[in-house]
């Protein structure tokens, strides 16, 4: 009797998720087992587009190739700096959310705008700040005195780094913001009034009990902002496409170029894969951490 | 924070000063925030309404006497705006119920019905989440050529559907968690069956968290730039990222900077009112879908 309910009960639940998870196996799992098995073939203009198997030489390709390990880096370098700064300046902007003031509704709306904001929109807007000739960034600069002519923001390579970066950082830091909030607002106060009493200055406060008590939020921040990062297209492709001279081209710049201009679909795959790979074993070990911080604090209380 | 509340109680000379410090320091941190979030907008929005001599003065005009509404009638008389931001919310709107459709259904499985697997099925949800679409698009481009679903909608509206269903199911299933499970039960005792509890009963009062959810979903689908740039070409079919971004690309001498503020302004401002409308419900669906999956 039990049981012809509990398999009612079941037959029920796998009705209900299996239209979401088929939808999921159309659009994540197959088209990336898809480039798993195209990787092992060539198929770009020299093989007139259609697919011949040649093996791992996509990815001996990939060894050799300048370009690749190029992209890698700047993708590296972009991942870092904008999660570095979005973490502090998150924090920054959620401490403030998080204290009492009038109007404290309103400004917690205007802080998640640009999280809200289509990146690509965004993007022209700030290639139009960091234009070189009308930029509003080179006239404050140029009426501060610190520069004495414009500068090329994103025709050089260093500054258009920093462009992205800046513009980046600006687009996300809200999320960042937000999800550390919520970890804020689950801190009760008499932790600080405690700390404080026995004459913890605000900074020992932060360092002692805020901070420890946000990791998981941290974390968790982190680990969606590095997957963001990491795979950054629109933005990029957007102010500077890449350029100049590959300065700013991420991986998914140059697996979308590879596809679209180079038609080489092969290449491509194998590019994919190599990306596929790098994040899941990031990620994997951030979950490592994650789990390992919650069973710590949840066998703490 | 020991900060959080103002002084209320009577204080020292000494401590009244170090207080006041610390209240301007706190004030200063709050108008930097709102400096931070609104200058580029703003920056947008003035340079919208500035006329063309202005907009490419040196030095920059901050304060401009003259304002045009030029760049906005050329974006819609000379080029068609208003059919970007239909396309635009058609997709948005169509893959947002798709993906209620989809989503809830599963996120109320995992949330209340024991089911084998399921924590390997919400891991896979959770990982997910994190995939940039850069990984999809190869293959789905594959796809979108062999069934000839260029230039169709239906080429957006499938992976929108998808890309936000984890979030979906996360952020739902976190709230048929909080909802008591009597209610239900006593359904069951009245008779009903799984499926009719779920109408009658359950969705009723589903749809807070179903409008949150939606909004989220709806920001996603609206902001997608990658699939909408590389499965649509035809012009009349374009989604509003694409246009504003190609905006710039299509007069290589001279890049209308009135013309792509104004569309950046028209493009946005749907999402601002729903975030003037929607900021506690948002933050709310954002924080249970991240922290609490």
């Amino acid at each position: 009797m039990t049981t012809t309910i509990r398999e009612r009960e079941r037959r029920t639940g796998w009705m209900l998720i299996i239209p979401a998870m088929l939808v999921l196996a159309f659009v994540y799992a197959y088209p990336i087992a898809r480039s798993f098995w195209l990787s092992l073939f060539t198929e770009n203009l020299g093989t007139q587009l259609q697919p011949v198997f040649s093996g791992l030489n996509n990815y001996g390709r990939m060894i050799q190739d300048g370009r690749f390990w190029q992209t890698i880096a700047n993708t590296m370098v972009f991942t870092i700096s904008t999660l570095v700064l979005e973490l502090i300046l998150g924090m920054g902007i959620a401490l403030v959310l998080n204290q009492a003031f009038k109007g404290r509704g309103a400004v917690r709306t205007i802080a998640i705008i640009p999280w809200a904001l289509p990146t690509a929109l965004i993007a022209t807007t700030w290639a139009w700040i960091f234009n070189d000739q009308f930029g509003v960034v080179n006239d404050i600069l140029l009426r501060l005195g610190i520069i004495d002519t414009g500068i090329n923001w994103l025709g050089n390579p260093a500054p258009a780094m920093l462009s992205v970066i800046i513009a980046d950082v600006w687009k996300t830091t809200s999320f960042v913001a937000i999800l550390l909030l919520a970890g804020l607002q689950s801190i009760s106060n008499d932790l600080y009034e405690a700390h404080s009493i026995d004459g913890a200055s605000p900074w020992q406060s932060f360092r002692q009990i805020t901070l420890p008590l946000l990791m998981p939020q941290i974390l968790i921040a982190s680990l969606f902002r590095f997957a963001q990062a990491f795979g950054i297209f629109d933005l990029i492709q957007v102010m500077t496409g890449g350029g100049p001279g590959g300065a700013t081209e991420t991986v998914s710049i140059y697996i979308y170029a590879t596809v679209m201009r180079y038609l080489d679909f092969g290449y491509g795959a194998a590019l994919v894969v190599v990306t596929f790979v790098l994040l899941v074993a990031v990620v994997a070990l951030a979950a490592f951490f994650l789990s390992k911080l919650r069973t710590a604090t949840t066998g703490d209380a | 924070m020991s900060t959080a509340q103002l002084p209320a109680e009577p204080r020292t000379q000494t401590d009244k000063s170090s207080i006041s410090w610390r209240r301007i320091l706190w004030i200063t941190a709050i108008v930097l925030t709102v400096i931070f979030s609104l200058a580029p907008i703003l920056w947008q929005v003035l340079t919208s309404f500035k006329t063309n001599a202005d907009i490419e003065a040196v030095p920059t005009v901050y304060l401009p006497t003259r304002f045009t509404l030029q760049h906005y009638i050329e974006i819609f008389a000379r080029r068609p705006f208003a059919n970007y931001m239909f396309n635009s919310g058609f997709v948005a709107v169509t893959s947002t119920l798709l993906c209620l459709l989809l989503g809830t259904p599963a996120a109320y499985a995992l949330a209340r019905l024991r089911l084998p697997g399921e924590r390997i099925i919400l891991a896979i949800v959770l990982v997910v989440t994190l995939f940039p679409y850069i990984l999809l698009f190869l293959g789905l481009l594959e796809i979108v050529r062999a069934t000839g679903l260029a230039n169709n909608y239906l080429a957006l509206i499938i992976p929108y559907t998808a890309m936000n269903i984890p979030l979906t199911i996360l952020v739902m299933r976190s709230f048929f968690q909080q909802l008591p499970r009597d209610l239900e039960d006593s359904a069951k005792v009245d008779g009903y069956s799984t499926w009719k509890m779920l109408l009658h009963i359950l969705l009723p009062m589903t749809i807070p968290a179903l409008v949150t959810t939606g909004i989220l979903t709806f920001i996603a689908s609206w902001n997608e730039f990658l699939f909408a740039l590389t499965f649509i070409t035809r012009e009349s079919m374009k989604t509003i990222p694409v246009a504003v971004a190609q905006l710039s690309g299509t007069t290589v001498f001279e890049i209308p900077y009135g013309a792509q503020a104004a569309a950046t302004v028209v493009g946005t401002l749907p999402l601002v009112v729903l975030v003037l409308l929607f900021q506690r419900r948002i933050v709310q669906g954002l924080t249970s879908g991240a922290v609490k999956g």
